[in-house]
């Protein structure tokens, strides 16, 4: 790795020396200020460019240029330019990058032109904010360490600003993390102010200058890469957002030999400084149901703090993370679907953030799947840069065509990619009722089968001597069913009767007393009526030889009954017309009232037997 | 009794329904729906009781889920994990003929004859069936939740069983004990998928369809039995429970004159098709025909064709004495065809003689003396009183007045109920682990105790009312339960004697229920991957050191590294950790187990030695010297040794005790203080002050100081240690360049 990038610094200063011809325009930078931040393990680097144009012909293009082995490691490029004057000129708008790569210019230089937004005329001067922030160019020096050791990585760079223009002045400083730093390259102009490296200003440099400088510092920043990270976003229409992250973490630092020991882990002082223990995420305001696991488990160490912001997540994974040690893990959290998912001209939009919620973590390969509800159309996609897109379908519960994902990919994502992105399409929301529809009907299909079942008869052979037992002891389950709904209602007129008797002794009415006895009376023929085929069927059936002497008894008893209720009743009748006392009444009925409690108390019984047969 | 309390209310619920829906009902059916009304109301209570308790069955096995987390607990759980997910991936074909290289380095097994599949397909089925019905659940929550859903369907199972041996009553009281027996969720917790999940409902089932092909003499019923006992052969290696005992029962019925055309069709048609159906899974074979352990079904098998022909003889023959002179001829020579046959194809070794598990069931000192390995766990031991009473709690009083009221109304049934309780519950005082296997019997014949007592007691309480009512006692007299009340009518405190007993019943049976999902949620959910303990402050503290270190192996280290432990831990390195591992908890191979025995009770260099020839990578030891985690490979050392020495006799326990004791401190024997797994497990823990008040190095497991605190490792090196240190990793290095 270091051995590849002297030999391209070597490269990339021959290309220098050959480059002698002023191949670009007549800008010239008037002033430069270049800041380069490495306190965590993205090399951010903001530079302001004064361009002035000397020339005669306006210009509408600027080229901006890089050392090879940074450009392969630019992750984040903006360009910006500040329009006003004075004080007021923190107004950005950002203006349009692209690749290119120009004859002329020599591989070991990366190029990439700003489209200018007017055209520069002579003489007008303009001020460009360069932000880029590049990975992997803090190299861990040495590439081994063992558990005790600190964390020491380079960083190579220009004091020079390597520019297609000449340049009238320009100063670099680095902003190094408040740490030891082991040696830095000592040119002329050079101070260290605490923990930041002064180089310049430098004036008037010519085109393509370049001084190579090396810094060599500790730095005590979590060098997470996600080496792989899988984003899915589900939409759904219920009112949730569930996005759930697949995380492949890998500590890009210094690798660490020989053993690890917990015993000077957990010591004190702790040693094994150059591992990390935590990674914080932050999340949406308002999101919940948040989960950490694995592919074998739920990990417990994880602390969530939430305020109306933001949710800020701090994980733990199962183990420190020492140089060159991986993880897997996956978070996954839903947040309200009215934050983020919004109605435009007849099309719905959900507007969420690209890049991962991890604070400072770089992201090798990105792939944000968008689950978009079933039944969604005119499916676009609009984000702020470019990133390879396709479409897949995902089966989820209860679907039936699949619901379409649109996967997004991109290489190489920094915190700064955590822009917004835009996902159009068109949903009726008739379809939200599909699902519900479906689990009804499937419930209701179960609950008809269970019916037709239970009502069906399925013997396959209809003339065996089970089947057709079966049947007749249903019919005589039948017909003992119809006997005693019989000799209920007898009961109840004989309840009836008893009433009037109470009437009459209220009211001394013997004459509708007498009336009741007889509709009654005919009542109770008719039924006795009623009984009688009900009897012979039982006393033919074979199978209920053994019940039907019981069921004989059970109407017998109730004839029985009947009588001597009748007779009781003609006695009170008489007695209250012949108006004897009611003692007297009393007294001659005595002994029928007894039968008549005895014999009722047997019809129940057997009315009880009967039942549960 | 929660089921019971809220069948209550069902009841009052489910009546008042049921008069409402009857006009509906009448429209649309006319009169024939009308005519069971009264039945119709008390299946809709039974019903709603069953459903009932197949929920409660089903969610008092959730508490570890609750507790912990959706996960695999324990042991073989994962090994069966790995092979279902290898199942629902590459499909069955490729399962069947699975050669897994990842475990027994560098010998592998192959998966597909060595395991019986019913679980695996089991899960993989409902798997697809919902995904089928387009429910896409992760294969992990169908694992975990099989053996809850298994244990409700067993209390259906119970349910049909309880029916047939006694009464409805019966069963559903079967139904509502079993669904929370302690005994039974020990092994049916969510989480615990293991063979067993699925295997008691096989081994009711079977047991209750051959009952009820006893019962009904059916082919049909038998045929069932055949299935079941083909699922049961294929989920678990108790089927030679089934295969023994039901010879057994129906030996029984021949010898007390029981013998009916019923039992010849049923034992006869489950006997043949259950043997052709065993013989399609691979790990069993011919077995049926070739082992000891199988011999007595066939033998019964014999009797019985036997007995049908004599019968038929007798049938021809009139005269007495003619038949029984043919009686002994027949008897005899059957007899000695019987033995002779039997000598020979033992002596020829075609018939394997008894397995040493089968010997250590019937035996319990057996294994102590012969099979180390099988002495060495835990859930092997003999039971205590204590876990009997901890599993069956008012059970175990029951059983004994349910077994009274079995002999009290002897049937075919109730004799196999009463067979299946003894025998099984004599084994279960054997091996710890088989109380599962005896707490089916245990909780139908203990139902039927508690339904006769509450029946009885319930209609003393319902004819007494109406005595007074009748004003003769002969009205009542003809009503059920007759013998009772006339026997009653003497005592003047009954009906209150009644009331007191029932309430006492009652309470008995809600202790029951308090104790059990007591027991459930305490001791029995936890997966023993995680550990929970109580901190000082009452708070509830997490280890999670198991998995802390397999997930460590799985990332961080060279996929085909080789890890050496001791084999408690093979199932989970493989399943969780991803890597190849040298023994593993199929103890197939005693030798190959030695050899790690050997190694960690070896001085370094000689262990070192065993590990090259073995290709080790890592070797992980599990200490709770730490933590006061007691189950850790110190204390199961001794195993090792004997387990070592019993095939390598350089291993001499003796030389690792002192007196006959075994200690770790500094009077321990000086070949303990510097073999492997003594210098793995204290490696710079003698720098540790692990208690406040206590000296550097002190072993919190064993309450000591310990003996060697200068561990100088040569050939290893500490790769990770977890961060109670429960497990410790290290990495073997590789040998110095000669010169």
């Amino acid at each position: 790795m270091k051995q590849s990038s002297v030999v391209d610094l070597l490269l990339l200063l021959l290309a220098i020396a050959v480059l002698a011809s002023p191949a670009f325009s007549d800008l010239v930078l008037s002033k430069v200020e270049r800041r380069i931040d490495v306190t965590s393990q993205i090399a951010r680097v903001t530079k302001t460019l004064k361009v002035v144009n000397s020339g005669s012909e306006s210009v509408s293009e600027f080229t901006l240029t890089f050392p090879k082995f940074l450009g392969n490691n630019l992750a984040y490029l903006s360009v910006a330019h500040s329009e006003g004057k004075g004080k007021s000129k923190r107004n950005l708008v950002n203006l349009s990058v692209e690749a290119t790569n120009p004859k002329g210019i020599p591989d070991s230089i990366s190029v990439y032109s700003v489209a200018l937004p007017k055209a520069l005329n002579k003489g007008d001067t303009l001020t460009l904010e360069v932000v880029a922030a590049f990975t992997n160019v803090l190299q861990p020096f040495p590439e081994k360490i063992s558990q005790g050791d600190i964390h020491l990585v380079m960083l190579q760079e220009s004091a020079q600003y390597l520019s297609p223009y000449a340049v009238e002045s320009q100063s670099l400083s680095i902003k190094l993390p408040n740490a030891r730093i082991e040696s830095y390259t000592n040119l002329d102009n050079t101070k260290l102010q605490g923990s930041e490296i002064k180089y310049g200003p430098y004036k008037n440099l010519p085109q393509y200058s370049y001084s190579p400088i090396v810094v060599h510092f500790e730095s005590k920043a979590a060098f997470a890469v996600a080496e792989k990270l899988v984003r899915e976003i589900e939409v759904s229409h219920w009112g949730n957002v569930q996005v759930t992250e697949h995380y492949n973490i890998v500590h890009r630092g210094a690798q660490l030999k020989g053993e690890f020991s917990r015993l000077d882990f957990q010591g004190r002082p702790p040693s094994g400084v150059s591992a990390f223990r935590h990674l914080l995420a932050r999340l949406p305001p308002r999101a919940h149901s948040i989960y950490y696991r694995d592919d074998i488990g739920n990990i417990s160490t994880s602390q969530m703090q939430s305020d109306s912001k933001k949710t800020e997540l701090l994980i733990e994974p199962r183990f420190p993370l020492f140089g060159g040690w991986r993880t897997f893990f996956t978070i996954g959290y839903g947040l309200p679907l009215s934050d983020f998912l919004f109605a435009s001209e007849g099309k719905r939009f959900l507007n969420i953030s690209f890049g991962s919620p991890m604070i400072d973590l770089v992201t090798e390969k990105l792939i944000v799947q968008v689950v978009l509800p079933e039944g969604s159309k005119d499916i676009s996609v609009t984000t702020p840069f470019a990133v390879k897109q396709s479409q897949e379908i995902k089966y989820s519960h209860l679907d039936i065509v699949g619901r379409p994902v649109v996967v997004l990919e991109k290489n190489n994502v920094v915190p700064d990619h955590n822009q917004h992105i835009q996902v159009y399409y068109k949903f009726s929301n008739i379809n939200l009722l599909s699902e519900p529809l479906m689990l009804i009907s499937g419930f209701f299909v179960l609950f008809i089968t269970c019916i037709i079942y239970t009502r069906s008869d399925f013997s396959i052979s209809k003339s065996s001597a089970t089947y057709l037992a079966k049947l007749q002891w249903d019919e005589v389950l039948a017909t003992l069913q119809e006997v005693q709904n019989i000799i209920q209602k007898c009961l109840a007129l004989h309840d009836k009767l008893e009433a009037s008797l109470r009437d009459l002794s209220r009211t001394g009415d013997f004459q509708t007393c007498k009336a009741a006895r007889k509709s009654t009376d005919s009542l109770l023929k008719d039924l006795s009526k009623e009984l009688k085929p009900l009897m012979a069927f039982l006393q033919t059936s074979p199978s209920a030889s053994q019940i039907s002497p019981k069921v004989e008894e059970l109407i017998a008893k109730e004839k029985e009954l009947q009588e001597k209720l009748m007779a009781k009743h003609t006695t009170v009748v008489e007695g209250y017309e012949k108006k004897s006392s009611g003692r007297d009444i009393e007294n001659r009925i005595a002994s029928q009232q007894q039968k008549i409690t005895a014999l009722r108390q047997e019809i129940e019984d057997l009315l009880e037997f009967i039942d549960e047969i | 009794m929660g089921g019971k309390q809220d069948s209550a209310n069902a009841t009052a619920k489910s009546e008042s329904m049921a008069t409402k829906a009857n006009p509906d009902l009448l429209n649309s059916f006319s009169f024939k729906s009308l005519k069971l009304k009264t039945k119709q109301q008390e299946l809709l209570i039974r019903v709603s009781i069953l459903g009932l308790v197949y929920v409660l069955a089903f969610i008092a096995r959730l508490f570890s889920v609750l507790r912990y987390e959706s996960m695999i607990h324990e042991f073989d759980p994962y090994f069966n994990y790995r092979t279902t997910l290898f199942l629902t991936e590459k499909g069955f074909y490729e399962f069947w003929n699975w050669f897994d290289s990842e475990s027994w380095y560098p010998l592998g097994r192959i998966i597909g004859g060595t395991l019986y599949p019913g679980l695996m397909v089991t899960a993989a089925l409902i798997y697809w069936t919902l995904r089928f019905l387009r429910f896409f659940v992760h294969i992990r929550e169908v694992c975990v939740l099989t053996a809850p859903f298994f244990a409700s369907n067993t209390t259906l199972v119970a349910y049909f069983f309880g029916k047939e041996i006694w009464d409805t009553g019966a069963g559903l009281v079967a139904a509502a004990l079993i669904a929370i027996c302690p005994g039974y969720i020990s092994r049916s917790v969510a989480g615990s998928y293991d063979n067993e999940a699925v295997a008691i409902f096989a081994l009711l089932l079977t047991f209750y369809l051959f009952v009820k092909a006893v019962n009904t003499g059916s082919l049909a019923w038998a045929l069932g039995s055949a299935f079941g006992y083909f699922y049961m052969v294929s989920a678990w290696g108790g089927y030679v429970f089934i295969i023994n005992l039901i010879p057994l029962y129906v030996l029984v019925l021949l010898i007390t004159g029981r013998y009916s055309m019923r039992l010849y069709i049923a034992y006869n048609c489950m006997y043949i098709l259950g043997m052709l159906l065993a013989m399609q899974i691979r790990f069993v074979g011919f077995q049926h025909v070739q082992s000891g352990e199988h011999m007595g079904a066939m033998g019964v098998f014999l009797l019985m064709q036997v007995f049908y022909f004599l019968d038929w003889v007798k049938y021809q023959l009139n005269d007495t004495k003619l038949f029984q002179t043919f009686l002994k001829i027949t008897v005899t020579s059957a007899v000695l065809v019987g033995s002779i046959a039997l000598g020979v194809g033992t002596a020829s070794g075609y018939i394997s003689p008894w397995t040493g598990r089968f010997y250590s069931l019937l035996d319990p000192t057996y294994a102590k003396d012969h099979i180390p390995i099988i002495a060495s766990v835990s859930e092997h031991q003999p039971t205590a009183w204590s876990s009997f009473m901890f599993d069956y709690h008012i059970l175990l009083f029951l059983f004994p007045a349910g077994l009274y009221f079995c002999f009290k109304r002897l049937s075919d049934a109730t004799i196999f109920i009463v067979m299946y309780g003894l025998t099984s519950l004599y084994f279960a005082g054997v091996m710890v682990r088989l109380i599962l296997v005896a707490t089916p019997a245990v909780c139908l014949i203990s139902a039927i105790a508690v339904s006769a007592t509450v029946k009885n007691l319930t209609s003393l309480l319902r004819t007494k009312q109406k005595v007074p009512l009748a004003g003769s006692t002969k009205g009542a007299g003809s009503s059920k339960a007759s013998s009772k009340v006339s026997l009653d009518q003497s005592q003047p405190f009954q009906k209150n004697g009644a009331i007191a007993l029932l309430l006492g019943v009652f309470y008995l049976l809600s202790r029951y229920a308090i104790h059990c999902t007591w027991v459930t949620s305490e001791a029995y959910s936890s997966p023993s991957i995680v550990l929970a303990a109580r901190g000082a402050h009452g708070n509830r503290i997490i280890f999670d050191d198991y998995r802390e270190a397999y997930y460590w192996l799985r990332q961080n280290t060279p996929t085909d590294a080789k890890i050496m432990s001791w084999w408690d831990y093979g199932y989970q390195i493989t399943a969780m950790g991803n890597r190849t591992v040298i023994v593993d908890n199929n103890t197939w191979n005693n030798t190959h187990i030695a050899t790690v025995g050997r190694a960690m009770s070896s001085y370094e260099d000689e262990a070192y030695d065993i590990m090259r020839s073995l290709d080790v990578n890592y070797v992980l030891v599990v200490f709770g010297g730490v933590t006061g985690y007691s189950s850790d490979d110190i204390n199961k050392f001794l195993w090792m040794v004997r387990i070592g020495g019993g095939v390598f006799p350089v291993i001499k326990e003796p030389d690792y005790l002192v007196n006959g004791e075994f200690r770790v401190d500094k009077g321990a024997s000086p070949k303990m203080l510097n073999c492997l797994m003594y210098k793995l497990c204290y490696y710079r823990f003698g720098e540790l002050v692990t208690e406040y008040g206590k000296p550097s190095g002190y072993d919190r497991a064993r309450g000591v100081e310990i003996g060697n605190k200068d561990i100088k490792l040569e050939h290893l090196e500490e790769a990770y240690t977890t961060s109670n240190w429960i497990v410790r990793i290290y990495r073997v290095k590789p040998p110095t360049n000669r010169l």
